[in-house]
């Protein structure tokens, strides 16, 4: 008889790639976890870049748990209420819970949208509230369309279990990437052509990679478009608590609110604490929809990924605290906002351009001038030189499935003021280091040219420098 | 298809075009399976069961939406009465003070006999509880972990523990244990990683109603049954597991493995040494899988292995040669340390390809690193845990044979078993028939006249009608000596044999039921003036 091998033993689904991990994004962390670094024990490791984790503001809510013990279970305050926490299965999540993540989400945008606590359905994680609500909306290969570029893991969370397909709305930089409507209509025509079904829109809002947020005009664009085609929305708002600049965020539900025509059972909203609160490691993800019965279906399927009541019973006390929300938003806000100046001046510094944004984790950073040829390949090559030499992890652009090569997500919330300081001058020191390299390269050309037989102009086109293009700010520095 | 019609009737209530919903939804209500009773029915009572709040607006709305057509279109016309049973219990709790009148619930296999011991433990390690490691606070590195193997103190105390459970018979290597939101997670994920759509899974019945949600719902796998019956005490034969075998290919469904829940529920008994070698000379016979689901193991009070102790599918494999690679364990924290609402479940394999896509599949699910920091601590103090698994089996086993016993002066018997959190109640002789109809009436009544919400033999896939699930671990001794009184004055009254109204009501006494009161309990937990619990502890 014999053993058979495994991937006979195993589905389809545990032996393929689907879980995303061997794509260019995964290859920076894993540089990062051979050389990380370490401000005393490993100076010159890989500073992690390529991780959208908000550090900034950790010590607000250590500050907040220290001083309500009763919040915590385990403390002689909270003691008391272990059994029942302990004890509580109830996929509906503690009301109390609910409740606090409702207000939470007000909160976070201004009041201007009203959110009812029996919508709110927990999920483990944002992860796990994209793939439920994939499972809810979809059949295995129907298809959502998606504009780019767009967060690696949704390739996992959407597609993977669930045999959902992605399928691109291109966007790109002539317009600063913001999506379209013939941009929307070319994708699903696209996807008609291809006979695939599409059953839905899939946008994050705050932008995962730009850091932009969406203005009313193509949210509106939007949801007027997946009324047309009777498809759902899903808007991942998970970056709604880090907008900390003009224009200010629109969330969908507002949208949703102001239009009584919308059809509301098409419109969903995927939430977390991840970024906005920085407790990733509690795995705290919510599915907010208007759709009763997807409330109900997501709700049972919640039980695959229900949030610990330990956690849920601490949460709710803290987003419970009025003030304490009120002052932890304004302060991240200001904060982030902060980094972020002091990192794109220092790009400046040394010309390089990042997208205009004004939320998020994240820069999405212009490294075009610095590629040798507007190709992925060159793209890969830079960003390999950056890893290994520059010991920094950013993400390419490829790997968000950005149509434009040279652009790069460059994480700045998860490292205190000396990294960034660190992670800057690495910055600039390649970037003179390129500058300096390009023009050497140059000056032996041109001494090559004076020198060479005319028969080498042949060639000329094969090694014209590509280090540079003229565009980049540093060639018209230099001449 | 009848999932289809409840899809449309549902879709229609909403206004949302059936084209937008998918079959996953469409599967809430799909029919047809495993046996005769309806499997949208079994779905949804397994997840009502668990989790009902039928008075919530949009349960309710989806709910009525579905139990409407079900009603319609199912052959059962009492089908719609397996949510009888919670949706009286949740309106009508029985409560020794406020309500001692009301629905006693024995219907849900929760462990609430040990929680002092944890308690008492909290109380004395405030460092762990604080979230501090020597005095210093640790939230923020457990508020940025993530990491989809895992806290590594956590594990090891946790491998450890299982470890122990098994009496140190069985070594647990953390680096084979995968994290995951609970055993519902832990068991749905093995599936996606063993079965495609459409192949199958052998379970003996009777068997847990949540595997119909878990193991097929989003996965696209069924369940294959390996009847077993009273007449030999349930045990799986050689003969039942092949019949299994070839029913799943007359229906073109090729089988990939078997799982087993090892205590069984809702049996309570374990598997002995000559069923698990006949289970894993059939896996390595057919090149199929073995899952054991060990959810139970630390419920396990019988004195040696010899005398029915448990025999973990792990140690039994010890020896073998070729198979080590095709057999999985599925544990959590939610039954033997009674904390269901941490959501700690866990996937242990010898496969390291299992191991890896299930670590990957975790991320859809991974346990609150706060939960897995305090429970690192609880499970790496190993006084606590030897003293804590030697009471809880203790009280357990106290339990467990007050409930025996007091139903044996009725006349009625239990399969005897040694592990769980339930007995397995053979109430045959109490029906009016001996049919599943029978079975039916006799539950109705149990439910409104004795004011017992138990469960019935049916609901697990039970091939014989009669039998009934009854928990006696999530209550106090006062409230499981009242539920004997009331079946013992329901029998000698013979209650059980009267004639009914149409509801199954007799007319005689009836437990009043009273205003939907469910949600006081709910939000009782988050009332910091009212920690009193209301299950009647």
């Amino acid at each position: 008889m014999g053993e058979q091998n495994n991937s006979q033993l195993l589905s389809r689904v545990a032996t393929n790639d689907g879980h995303g991990e061997n794509c260019s994004y995964f290859d920076g962390w894993k540089a990062y976890d051979r050389d990380p670094f370490h401000s005393t024990r490993n100076p010159n490791g890989v500073i992690q870049m390529g991780l959208a984790e908000n550090q900034l503001c950790l010590d607000l809510i250590q500050e907040w748990i220290k001083n309500n013990p009763q919040a915590s279970i385990c403390t002689d305050d909270g003691v008391a209420y272990f059994k029942e926490i302990a004890n509580f299965q109830d996929y509906h999540g503690l009301p109390s819970f609910r409740k606090a993540i409702a207000k939470f989400m007000e909160k976070a945008r201004g009041s201007r949208a009203k959110f009812d606590p029996n919508r709110v359905v927990m999920s483990g994680g944002a992860t796990g509230a994209q793939e439920t609500i994939a499972f809810c909306l979809a059949n295995p290969g129907e298809a959502f369309l998606i504009p780019t570029p767009y967060y690696p893991g949704f390739d996992r969370d959407f597609r993977w279990r669930t045999g959902v397909q992605l399928l691109p709305i291109h966007c790109d930089s002539s317009n600063k990437f913001k999506v379209t409507l013939d941009a929307l209509e070319a994708a699903y025509q696209n996807a008609q052509k291809n006979n695939i079904t599409v059953k839905g829109v899939l946008a994050t809002n705050p932008s995962n990679p730009l850091g932009t947020t969406m203005d009313r005009d193509t949210l509106t664009t939007l949801v007027s478009f997946v009324n047309r085609k009777n498809i759902h929305l899903v808007c991942d708002e998970i970056f709604s608590g880090t907008v900390f600049d003009k224009p200010g965020f629109v969330s969908v539900a507002e949208i949703v609110e102001d239009d009584p025509c919308c059809n509301r059972d098409l419109v969903h909203i995927v939430y977390s604490l991840s970024k906005d609160l920085g407790v990733p490691g509690f795995r705290v993800g919510i599915i907010y929809s208007f759709n009763d019965a997807v409330v109900a279906c997501a709700r049972r399927m919640s039980s695959f990924g229900l949030i610990s009541t330990q956690t849920q019973h601490l949460l709710a006390s803290m987003l419970g605290d009025d003030e304490f929300t009120t002052k932890f938003l304004a302060e991240s806000r200001r904060r982030l906002s902060e980094r972020r100046r002091i990192f794109t001046a220092g790009l400046k510094r040394v010309g390089i351009r990042c997208l205009e944004s004004n939320a998020g984790l994240f820069c999405w950073m212009d490294l075009r001038p610095l590629l040798k040829a507007k190709t992925v390949e060159a793209e890969l090559e830079l960003w390999r030189v950056i890893i290994n030499d520059v010991k920094l992890n950013i993400s390419p652009g490829t790997s968000f499935h950005c149509s434009e090569p040279g652009w790069f997500r460059v994480c700045f919330a998860n490292m205190d003021d000396k990294t960034t300081e660190m992670a800057l001058t690495r910055i600039r020191t390649f970037v003179f280091r390129a500058n300096a390299a390009a023009q050497e390269k140059k000056k032996r050309w041109n001494m090559a040219l004076r020198l060479s037989l005319p028969r080498r102009f042949e060639d000329m086109s094969i090694m014209s420098p590509h280090l540079m293009s003229p565009q980049s700010p540093l060639v018209h520095a230099a001449t | 298809m009848e999932g289809r019609g409840c899809n449309d009737m549902l879709v229609c209530h909403h206004g949302v075009h059936p084209s937008l919903v998918p079959q996953a939804m469409g599967r809430l209500g799909k029919g047809g399976g495993t046996g005769p009773y309806p499997l949208g029915e079994l779905l949804f009572c397994s997840a009502m069961c668990t989790h009902i709040n039928p008075c919530s607006p949009d349960a309710n709305t989806l709910w009525h939406g579905v139990v409407r057509r079900k009603a319609a279109c199912n052959t059962h016309g009492q089908d719609s009465s397996y949510f009888l049973g919670w949706q009286e219990y949740e309106k009508n709790p029985y409560d020794p003070k406020t309500n001692p009148s009301g629905i006693i619930q024995m219907g849900l296999a929760e462990n609430q006999l040990s929680f002092d011991l944890i308690e008492t433990w909290l109380e004395l390690h405030p460092d762990a509880l604080g979230l501090r490691r020597d005095g210093t606070l640790v939230f923020r590195e457990l508020a940025l972990f993530q990491d989809y193997h895992g806290l590594p103190e956590f594990k090891k105390a946790l491998a450890d523990f299982m470890g122990e459970l098994r009496g140190n018979k069985v070594k647990f290597d953390s680096s084979k244990l995968v994290l995951t939101a609970g055993s519902t997670s832990a068991n749905e994920t093995l599936m996606f990683c063993l079965a495609e759509p459409g192949e199958a899974f052998l379970l003996p019945t009777p068997y847990y109603p949540g595997f119909d949600r878990d193991l097929k719902w989003r996965t696209g796998a069924e369940i294959v049954p390996i009847h077993c019956s009273s007449s030999n005490g349930f045990r799986i034969t050689k003969s039942a597991l092949e019949k299994a075998y070839q029913q799943a290919r007359k229906q073109n469904l090729r089988v990939k493995g078997v799982l087993v829940t090892n205590p069984s529920n809702p049996l309570g008994t374990t598997l002995n040494r000559s069923e698990l070698d006949t289970l894993i000379d059939f896996v390595v016979a057919k090149g199929i899988h073995l899952i054991g689901d060990e959810i139970y193991s630390g419920t396990n009070f019988a004195d040696s292995p010899s005398s029915g102790g448990f025999i973990s599918v792990l140690e039994a494999m010890q020896g073998r040669q070729n198979v080590s690679d095709r057999i999985h364990v599925v544990y959590s924290l939610s039954k033997d340390l009674g904390l269901p609402g941490f959501r700690v479940g866990a996937i242990y394999s010898n496969n390291e390809a299992v191991v890896a896509a299930a670590t990957k599949m975790s991320s859809f699910g991974l346990v609150s690193s706060q939960t897995q920091y305090l429970l690192a601590a609880l499970l790496s103090d190993k006084e606590f845990t030897r003293k804590y698994v030697s009471e809880n089996r203790r009280r357990i086993k106290e339990r467990h044979g007050r409930l025996v016993e007091g139903l044996r002066r009725i006349g009625i018997d239990c399969l005897k078993s040694d592990s769980g959190l339930f007995c397995w109640v053979d109430m045959r002789h109490l029906l009016s028939s001996n049919s599943f109809r029978g079975e039916m009436e006799l539950w109705k009544k149990i439910v409104y006249e004795v004011g017992l919400n138990i469960s019935p033999g049916s609901s697990c896939h039970c091939d014989e009608p009669g039998w009934f699930r009854v928990c006696f671990a999530n209550m106090s001794a006062a409230t499981l000596d009242l539920a004997l009184r009331r079946v013992e004055d329901f029998v000698v009254s013979g209650g059980h044999s009267s004639g009914d109204d149409d509801n199954g009501r007799s007319g005689r006494r009836r437990y009043r039921i009273k205003k939907p009161s469910f949600a006081r309990w709910m939000l009782s937990l988050s009332s910091s003036s009212d920690r009193r619990s209301e299950r009647g502890c």
